[in-house]
């Protein structure tokens, strides 16, 4: 048995189409079998909502009267710095970026309140965003300095543009050192005294699709409560990991680039937070819709918790001093259960990916597409796979 | 009847050297657990206790707490969750310590269970989306 996505769109237009989210598919398979399943279902929804801290935004403020030049300058959106190494008047603002008189790390651990990812949620919720910029000033752009007050309504374009996004699997974080110790992986409490993970495990978009068969560039997706587009591989994409039998990676493997419109998204499924000791950032909600096009895609996406293994790696020590260290691998299904055994110790774990969100975002996805409102597209491009033979290239310092 | 609550007086400028808490033992016959203190001389002084005894002891000492100048809250409203902002990732689960927090299956929904809450306010910056807010 074999569809193709216009026969999948076809079927949407319709109102005809199966769609069910990553979750529920798992109960059909076992009950009709993947033969069965494969026939009557059209689309497989997915969904994540975590910090991803390479997200960010570009917007066009438009050009006030007289002209300034913001590029080259030093631009501000609530005091958190923008880039605006472009053009007049377009900026970027990058998830962790911090106000300059922000304390950070000096008086430890640093609590990083606002950030780049915050003026991201404000600007996505309609509020007004503090624009301050000093220019050098030219013939034809003579301002040097500008104060103002802009919203999403105001400007011109605004694009959320996250460079890595949707990480295929991810650490397991502990602490074997005998402090606290303040991670983009939550607070680590000493000896083992918890454990933090982050990825939706079965309902994570990647880990139904773990060979990037369906998901290209150019898949159209949910992104931050609007639809939103694959615009390439992510940074760090290395399909070439360690993988189970069934294909899932063990380790981080893939990642998404991913582009949208602000405009249509929502502050709900774009959360500005802040990681004491570390800094602030974005959590992004990301759905991914799988087209049902074969047997073996479907096989794929009825991956469970079980099935899918995670490092546990120790970030006293081995994380930041960038040793290969692995301390053991753990399912998500013994991470989901609250606690799970590591060195003989019983630790407590939580996930700084929100699962009941994850769930949220399949089941949205998977209405529009019963509703007619979203249709599946072709990939213009497949990402890199394994046979890429992509390796994750250390930085070698030196000076000449 | 026993009764246990958790409440928090907030001490006026002029209550914080007198033995108000020697006399809820001495003359109310009340069993006390500071949970949180903080009293400075010559300022405002926060006291959260849990108190416990008879109903009848545990009433009259409200009483006398009340009639001297000192306010009461009870302790559970004092730390509160802005239930729009949590996103139930569950970063705040391990890191209380009286296990506050509970992961409710198979919703995977954060539960505050604001009664073993004992204000420590660890959860404020471990929180993510600071969605745990302390009022007092």
């Amino acid at each position: 048995m074999s569809k193709t996505i216009a026969e999948i769109n076809e079927k949407i237009r319709k109102g005809q189409a199966v769609v069910m989210t990553a979750e529920e598919i798992v109960g059909v398979v076992e009950k009709k079998g993947l033969h069965k399943a494969a026939q009557e279902v059209d689309v497989v929804t997915t969904g994540t909502f975590g910090p991803m801290c390479s997200s960010g935004a570009y917007i066009n403020v438009g050009h006030p009267q007289p002209r300034i030049k913001l590029g080259a300058g030093t631009t501000y959106l609530n005091e958190v710095p923008a880039y605006a190494g472009f053009a007049a008047v377009d900026l970027f603002i990058g998830a962790t970026s911090l106000p300059d008189n922000d304390p950070r790390n000096r008086t430890y651990p640093g609590e990083f309140n606002y950030g780049g990812g915050h003026v991201i949620e404000d600007l996505v919720a309609g509020k007004d965003i503090k624009l301050t910029a000093t220019a050098y000033g030219t013939d034809c752009y003579p301002r040097k300095k500008i104060e103002t007050l802009i919203n999403l309504h105001s400007i011109n374009e605004a694009v959320l543009f996250d460079i890595r996004n949707a990480y295929q699997n991810y650490n397991v974080a502990v602490n074997l050192s005998s402090r606290t110790i303040y991670t983009y992986m939550g607070v680590l409490k000493p000896d083992l005294g918890n454990a933090n993970y982050c990825s939706a495990g079965q309902l994570s978009p990647l880990l139904n699709d773990p060979f990037y068969k369906t998901t290209g560039i150019g898949t159209r997706i949910f992104l931050g409560g609007g639809t939103g587009y694959v615009a390439w591989h992510g940074t760090q994409h290395v399909p070439n990991v360690l993988r189970g039998e069934n294909g899932v990676p063990k380790r981080g493997a893939g990642t998404l680039s991913v582009i949208g419109d602000l405009k249509q998204m929502r502050p709900e499924w774009l959360r500005g937070v802040s990681f004491q000791g570390y800094g602030a950032t974005l959590m992004v909600g990301i759905g991914v819709p799988i087209p049902v096009l074969s047997e073996e895609i479907l096989g794929y996406a009825t991956v469970t918790d079980e099935d899918i293994l995670a490092p546990i790696i120790d970030y006293s020590d081995a994380y930041p001093l960038k040793k290969p260290d692995v301390l053991d691998e753990v399912s998500y299904a013994d991470l989901k259960s609250g606690k799970i055994s590591v060195n003989g110790k019983d630790v407590p774990t939580a996930s700084l990916s929100s699962y009941p969100k994850a769930v949220e975002i399949a089941q949205t996805l998977k209405e529009w597409i019963k509703r007619g409102q979203f249709f599946l597209t072709e990939p213009v491009a497949p990402l890199p796979g394994v046979e890429a033979g992509i390796t994750f290239k250390p930085l070698e310092e030196r000076l000449s | 009847m026993a009764v246990a609550k958790r409440v928090v007086l907030h001490f006026p400028r002029s209550l914080v050297d007198e033995p108000i808490i020697y006399k809820l033992v001495k003359d109310f016959n009340l069993q006390f657990n500071i949970l949180k203190a903080s009293v400075t001389p010559n300022e405002e002084g926060l006291l959260v206790l849990e108190l416990s005894g008879d109903r009848e002891s545990y009433e009259r000492g409200v009483k006398y707490l009340s009639e001297v100048g000192v306010k009461i809250q009870p302790l559970s409203r004092d730390i509160y969750r802005n239930e729009e902002r949590c996103t139930h990732c569950g970063a705040c689960v391990a890191i209380c310590p009286t296990g506050a927090f509970v992961l409710d299956l198979p919703s995977r929904r954060v539960k505050f269970l604001d009664k073993k809450c004992i204000v420590c306010g660890l959860c404020i910056k471990a929180c993510p989306p600071r969605a745990m807010e302390m009022r007092l």
